[in-house]
C-alpha cells in the first residue's frame, strides 16, 4: 500500500474519531473541543506534508507551513478557552 | 526533464520520509505559493471571527449546530479527502508518464468535487426550508457565507481538475507541464485543508 493510501486511510479514521468526540459524552465539552481542534489541524498537517509533498520541499516553505499550523490552532484554542470560561 | 527534477520524483516514489540528505524542491510554480497562503491568511482571519464572535454566544451556537445535518458534514470531508488522495495518485501517474491513468485520476477528484457539491445542494435546501437564512444570527451569518466562499474555491478547484485531466491525457509530459500538474494539485489540497478546518468549527466543536 502506498504512503498516499495509509495518510488517506488514518485521516479518514481521524475523522470518524473526531465525529464520536462530538457526540459521545466521554469527555467534558471543554477537552472535547480542544481534542477535535487539534485532531482537525494535525490532518492539516498531514495533508500538507504528503499530499502537498512539502516533506520534500525546501525547509522555508514547510517551516512556514508547519508554523502557519501551529499559530492557527493555538489562536483557535486559547479563544474557545477563553470563551468556555 | 533536468536531472534535479528526475532525482527528486525518483526520490518521492521510494522514501517515506525525509532526512538530512533528501533533495528538497519547489512544488509547483512560485507565485502558487503566494496565492495559497494569501488564501490561507484570508481563512485564518475567518476562523478567528467564528470563534470570537460565536464563542460568545454559546446557547446560539449549540442550537444552530444542532439543526445541521452530521452526516452531510463528515460525508463531505470524506469526499475532499478521497479527491486529494486522488489528486495525489493522478501527479504521481502523470509523472511516471502514466496519462490515461493521471487523466482518469483527476476526472475522479474532479467527480468527487461535483458529489461534495451536490451534498452542499442538499444541506442547504433543508437549511433554507427550515428557515435559517445569512439573517438568522451570527452563526448562520458566518455558516452560509464562509462555506459559500469555500465552495466557490470547489468550483476553481473542480475547473482546474477537468483542466488537468485533459491536459495529462495526451503525450509524456515534460517539467513544465508537470509543474503546472503540481501546483493545480496543491491548491485542490488547500481546498481540503480549509474544509477540513471549517467542518471543526461548524460541524464539531462542542461549546
Amino acid at each position: 500500500m502506498s504512503r498516499i493510501t495509509v495518510v488517506w486511510a488514518l485521516l479518514v479514521l481521524a475523522t470518524l474519531a473526531s465525529f464520536t468526540l462530538r457526540h459521545g459524552a466521554a469527555m467534558g465539552f471543554r477537552s472535547a473541543t480542544v481534542a477535535i481542534l487539534v485532531i482537525a489541524l494535525i490532518k492539516v498537517r498531514y495533508v500538507m506534508l504528503d499530499f502537498m509533498e512539502l516533506r520534500f520541499a525546501p525547509r522555508a516553505l514547510r517551516m512556514l507551513s508547519e508554523g502557519w499550523i501551529v499559530l492557527v490552532g493555538s489562536i483557535l484554542v486559547s479563544l474557545f478557552l477563553g470563551n468556555a470560561q | 526533464m533536468t536531472p534535479a527534477y528526475s532525482e527528486w520524483i525518483a526520490q518521492l516514489n521510494l522514501q517515506a520520509h525525509e532526512s538530512e540528505n533528501s533533495l528538497r524542491r519547489l512544488p509547483g510554480e512560485a507565485g502558487v505559493w503566494v496565492f495559497i497562503f494569501g488564501d490561507l491568511i484570508v481563512f485564518s482571519l475567518f476562523f478567528v471571527l467564528v470563534m470570537i464572535d460565536v464563542g460568545q454566544e454559546p446557547e446560539t451556537y449549540r442550537q444552530s449546530q444542532g439543526a445541521l445535518s452530521q452526516s452531510f458534514g463528515l460525508l463531505n470531508t470524506v469526499l475532499m479527502l478521497s479527491s486529494s488522495w486522488f489528486v495525489a495518485h493522478a501527479l504521481r501517474a502523470a509523472r511516471n508518464a502514466q496519462g490515461a491513468v493521471a487523466s482518469a485520476l483527476f476526472g475522479f477528484a474532479a467527480l468527487c468535487g461535483l458529489c461534495f457539491g451536490i451534498v452542499k445542494f442538499f444541506e442547504w435546501r433543508a437549511a433554507f426550508a427550515a428557515g435559517h437564512t445569512v439573517n438568522t444570527n451570527n452563526f448562520y451569518m458566518y455558516y452560509f457565507v464562509f462555506t459559500g466562499i469555500h465552495f466557490m474555491h470547489v468550483l476553481i478547484g473542480m475547473a482546474v481538475l477537468a483542466a488537468m485531466a485533459i491536459y495529462s491525457r495526451g503525450a509524456i509530459l515534460g517539467e513544465r507541464q508537470l509543474r503546472m500538474l503540481e501546483g493545480g494539485s496543491c491548491f485542490w489540497h488547500v481546498v481540503d485543508i480549509l474544509w477540513l478546518i471549517l467542518f471543526a468549527l461548524f460541524y464539531l466543536i462542542r461549546m
